[in-house]
């Protein structure tokens, strides 16, 4: 049996590199897959516990998590394509009309 | 057992949808060059039986679905506040549409999910239906905030707000994994049972990534940066929805995740959000030439005035943020209200210059747009002067001092810049060719009960306080 936090800690470096790859990479596509990693370090976590627990609802949140994070895979990769069809790039440094 | 009741007690969403669902059927019907208003008038009707819904709902307070949705005087005024916003947003879209040549039936179908989604986060009372209805709400914004497609200011807000919007929301989601691991529930009142017995580390860290989630979606200080960009780029009547109505549902989930879960060991971090929301939003307002991006800055800075009611807690502090949001929902969205009407054809007319002389061009809008500004700052006799002063005497009884003083000196900065597009307004000369179209009969009614509320609760605040104390009394219950 592994333990629980070995499954916790794992689910944490997984959302901090989502967190680093969001913070740190200029490929919005780049950017947008790391946000679909914080969601599965998430669930990582909420599977775990759910095992521990010894109750099925942890299991359910994580269908929840993901049918969400098509919804928004959906209308994100979307707004890139409407995005990449004005500005012909893919570059969030060059994404800047509207500034400070 | 699911019965009947449980239906009524979600009855305004399901009505909601059923419109909005209406819309999008009815939409292709519509032949290509004819207008969209009708579609509109759908979405209007649907929003004014929602509004009948959530006042039927008053007879049937209580839980559904297993718990996991709670309908009290706290989701009913939610309700309404939400309701009320959508109302005018579409008012003021039907000419914006029109002017801006959008033919989008989606758009009118976008808002009223949307207000869905806010409507059901305020009732929720279980964080992973609070979580899917954050989402609807914000999956239909950052649509909405695109609508200008052609245009790379719009498409570019939108995927600011939607990187940042999905990013907060990932952390939202692993605070609601940390609490379901902590205490083993997700429901409000069960976590407010266990947290009672213990508290763990667990538990501190959940609320500070939920606080970090909502803090970006309410556009609170340190997590303030998308602001000012998405709303520059946003169509106005958007901004007008995304600036009062997902904030209002934030702030709702914010009250009972922080009091109704009774969790402790967030004052810090509230306090420390208040002040810089306050100070960074004020600051940043003071040099902007885009009114639309002046006005984002204003709403970090109402969001700061609105998180001291929070650090002051207890029933006082509580009914003070309830009260604070339904008078900053009044009077900003008459605000964007009228930016979005003098905006014009491809919202060329956004700066403080294009707003020079208006008080002679249109005395009937740059009066109302006054009667706004002035609540914003907090003068009496308008909604904003009673919202304030209620938050910080509620701060003051707390013993926060020091935030009621941080929080003064706020306000007087913020004075300077409302005051400015009144001064340009009133005695500057026309120095732009910015024509003032006539207001149409639709805009009219919604400016109209934006400012019927301002000047209402300005006036005659005690009766919504009362009902905003007996809100606070249920959710802390």
């Amino acid at each position: 049996m592994v333990p629980l936090s070995y499954y916790l800690i794992l689910s944490a470096v997984l959302f901090a590199c989502g967190v680093a790859g969001f913070l740190i990479k200029r490929n919005i596509i780049t950017t947008f897959l790391s946000i679909e990693l914080m969601l599965n370090g998430v669930n990582l976590s909420f599977v775990a516990f759910a095992a521990q627990l010894k109750s099925l609802d942890g299991h359910i949140f994580v269908f929840f998590v993901m049918v969400v994070a098509a919804a928004e895979a959906a209308v994100g990769l979307a707004i890139i394509i409407s995005v990449f069809r004005t500005r012909e790039t893919l570059n969030v440094d060059r994404v800047n009309v509207l500034k400070l | 057992m699911i019965s009947a009741v449980d239906y009524i007690r979600i009855l305004p969403e399901l009505v909601l949808s059923v419109f909005g669902i209406l819309v999008m059927i009815v939409d292709p019907l519509i032949p290509e060059q004819s207008p969209k208003r009708p579609l509109g008038m759908i979405a209007l009707v649907g929003v004014l039986a929602g509004l009948a819904a959530t006042a039927y709902q008053v007879g049937f307070y209580g839980d559904a679905f297993f718990h996991s949705v709670q309908v009290n005087t706290f989701s009913v005024f939610f309700h309404i506040v939400i309701l009320l916003i959508a109302l005018v947003v579409l008012l003021t879209s039907c000419e914006y549409l029109e002017v801006q040549k959008i033919r989008a039936g989606e758009y009118y179908g976008l808002i009223l999910f949307g207000t869905v989604g806010m409507m059901l986060m305020t009732s929720a009372v279980e964080l992973v239906l609070i979580f899917i209805a954050l989402e609807i709400s914000s999956i239909s914004t950052y649509i909405l905030a695109g609508m200008r497609r052609r245009v790379a200011e719009s498409s570019e807000s939108s995927l600011k707000y939607f990187l940042l919007g999905s990013f907060a929301t990932a952390f939202f989601l692993y605070g609601v994994a940390m609490v379901y691991g902590a205490t083993g529930s997700t429901n409000i009142y069960t976590i407010a049972h266990a947290l009672r017995t213990q508290q763990s580390t667990l538990a501190y860290l959940a609320v500070g990534l939920m606080f970090v989630g909502l803090g970006f979606k309410v556009a609170a200080a340190p997590f303030h940066v998308w602001t000012p960009d998405v709303y520059e780029g946003s169509p106005a009547p958007v901004v007008a929805l995304m600036s009062t109505g997902p904030k209002a549902a934030a702030f709702a989930v914010l009250l009972r995740v922080l009091f109704g879960t009774g969790a402790i060991g967030w004052f810090w971090i509230v306090w420390l959000a208040a002040i810089l929301s306050m100070t960074l939003g004020n600051i940043g307002a003071l040099v902007q030439q885009n009114v639309k991006r002046l006005l984002a800055y204003s709403s970090i800075a109402h969001a700061g005035y609105l998180l001291v009611a929070f650090a002051a807690g207890r029933e006082v502090g509580i009914s003070g943020a309830i009260f604070y949001t339904a008078t900053y929902a009044a009077m900003n969205v008459g605000a964007f209200a009228v930016v979005s009407h003098l905006s014009g054809e491809g919202e060329k007319y956004v700066t403080i210059d294009d707003y020079a002389g208006l008080g002679r061009r249109s005395p009937p809008l740059a009066g109302i747009l006054t009667i706004f500004l002035l609540s914003l700052i907090g003068i009496p006799a308008t909604g904003g002067f009673f919202a304030k002063f209620y938050v910080f005497s509620a701060a003051f009884q707390s013993g926060l001092t020091g935030l009621v003083i941080i929080g003064v000196i706020n306000s007087a900065i913020a004075a300077y810049y409302y005051l400015r597009i009144i001064v340009h307004m009133y005695m500057r000369d026309e120095r732009t060719e910015a024509p003032v179209a006539r207001i149409p009969a639709t805009l009219g009614i919604g400016l109209a009960i934006s400012l019927i509320a301002t000047i209402y609760l300005g006036v005659l605040p005690g009766r919504l306080l009362e009902y905003a104390l007996t809100s606070a009394r249920d959710l802390v219950k």
